[in-house]
């Protein structure tokens, strides 16, 4: 009975689990697309600029407001203005800065952001390497040395 | 045998790389300090627009929707741009500060009504007071994407020109007034001289 019950929930959970999920759903706007390429590249667009307003998400993902307008504008820009993909991302960076750019470019305000991490990796290997040196060069127990950690032994036995 | 048995050439042998870890640590400490309370709130994005030309924009005015304003309209004299609605608590918080900022400076104030409903808005004003010049309507939020805005309320500060010099995300309070709002004015050649006194 008991484990019965367990498979019940565990396989509730699954489904639960796998049904598209708010943050998939939310993207879905009902916008009409003179052809599928033009769709394509709204959809690919969307995926790339990050919600000003929730940090962590794309605007493709976001229900936030800003998301939504930013949505409408970059169909806008594509369907009726006509725009290139580059002038897309131009006019929402001229407007929201590199934040809404995931692949933010390379400035002296992103230098850090860039460099960072292959600093870290550089300390991070020298640290290691005088690590390993300071251990293989020890230098071999003198006599006296031995002989102390054999008695410590010894007791250590009794 | 109680003695510390510490070899004696640990000292030199280690040196100064045990002390590797801990600087490690005390720099990822003050990379968090410095985020958490010098960088401060990561949602206050740095204004891609400070220092370009206001937007070009063609809005009705909440007052009288017929007439439509442009920005040659905001051209001519320092002036601050608030975008709020009444569905934004913070810009009911402000609000008592815009009115001073107006009321007692006489700096000039104008609104950008962001998609809200109209007679919300127009009630809103008639009971609270009204701290604006006018106000520009901006129903679907184009402005807004226009000027960067992400969230209400956001103020900013025009130069005669039509420069935004000067953007606040957020509330404007009396801190805000006295460190950032006033000094920006006063670096435009705006005399602040209180009226608060015999009115």
């Amino acid at each position: 009975m008991r484990a019965g019950l367990f498979v019940w929930l565990c396989a509730s959970v699954l489904l639960v689990m796998s049904l598209p999920s708010a943050h998939a759903a939310s993207s879905i706007d009902v916008y009409d697309f003179p052809n599928d390429q033009i769709e394509a590249r709204y959809r690919a667009l969307i995926e790339e600029f990050r919600c000003p307003k929730c940090l962590n998400t794309n605007i493709a993902g976001s229900d936030a407001p800003i998301a939504q307008d930013l949505r409408k504008t970059v169909y806008r820009l594509l369907v009726i203005d006509g725009l290139s993909d580059d002038e897309v991302r131009g006019y929402l960076h001229e407007r929201y800065g590199d934040f809404v750019l995931y692949d933010p470019p390379l400035s002296y305000r992103t230098v850090w952001l860039w460099f960072a991490p292959g600093l870290f990796l550089c300390l991070g290997v020298l640290f290691l390497w005088r690590v390993r040196r300071a251990t293989t060069l020890a230098a071999p127990l003198a006599q006296d040395e031995r002989e102390r950690l054999a008695t410590l032994a010894e007791s250590e036995d009794r | 045998m109680n003695e510390p048995t510490t070899a004696p050439n640990s000292a030199t042998k280690g040196g100064l790389a045990r002390f590797v870890p801990l600087a490690l640590f005390a720099g990822f400490a003050v990379i968090g300090v410095v985020g958490l309370f010098v960088l401060g709130d990561r949602h206050e994005l740095p204004s891609a627009l400070l220092n370009k030309s206001f937007p070009e924009f063609s809005a009705p005015l909440l007052m009288d929707e017929s007439s439509v304003m442009s920005r040659e309209d905001l051209i001519g004299e320092p002036l601050l741009v608030n975008v709020w609605a009444t569905w934004c608590p913070t810009c009911k918080a402000e609000h008592a500060e815009l009115l001073r900022i107006t009321q007692d400076y006489g700096v000039p104030i104008v609104g950008l009504n962001y998609k809200d409903d109209p007679r919300a808005a127009r009630a809103f004003l008639a009971r609270y007071g009204n701290p604006f010049r006018y106000n520009l309507v901006d129903a679907d939020g184009q402005i807004g994407v226009d000027l960067g805005v992400y969230g209400a309320p956001e103020t900013f500060l025009l130069d005669a020109n039509g420069t935004i010099v000067y953007k606040r995300v957020g509330d404007v309070n009396p801190r805000i007034w006295r460190d950032e709002l006033a000094p920006a004015l006063k670096a435009l050649g705006v005399e602040l001289q209180a009226n608060t006194g015999a009115g």
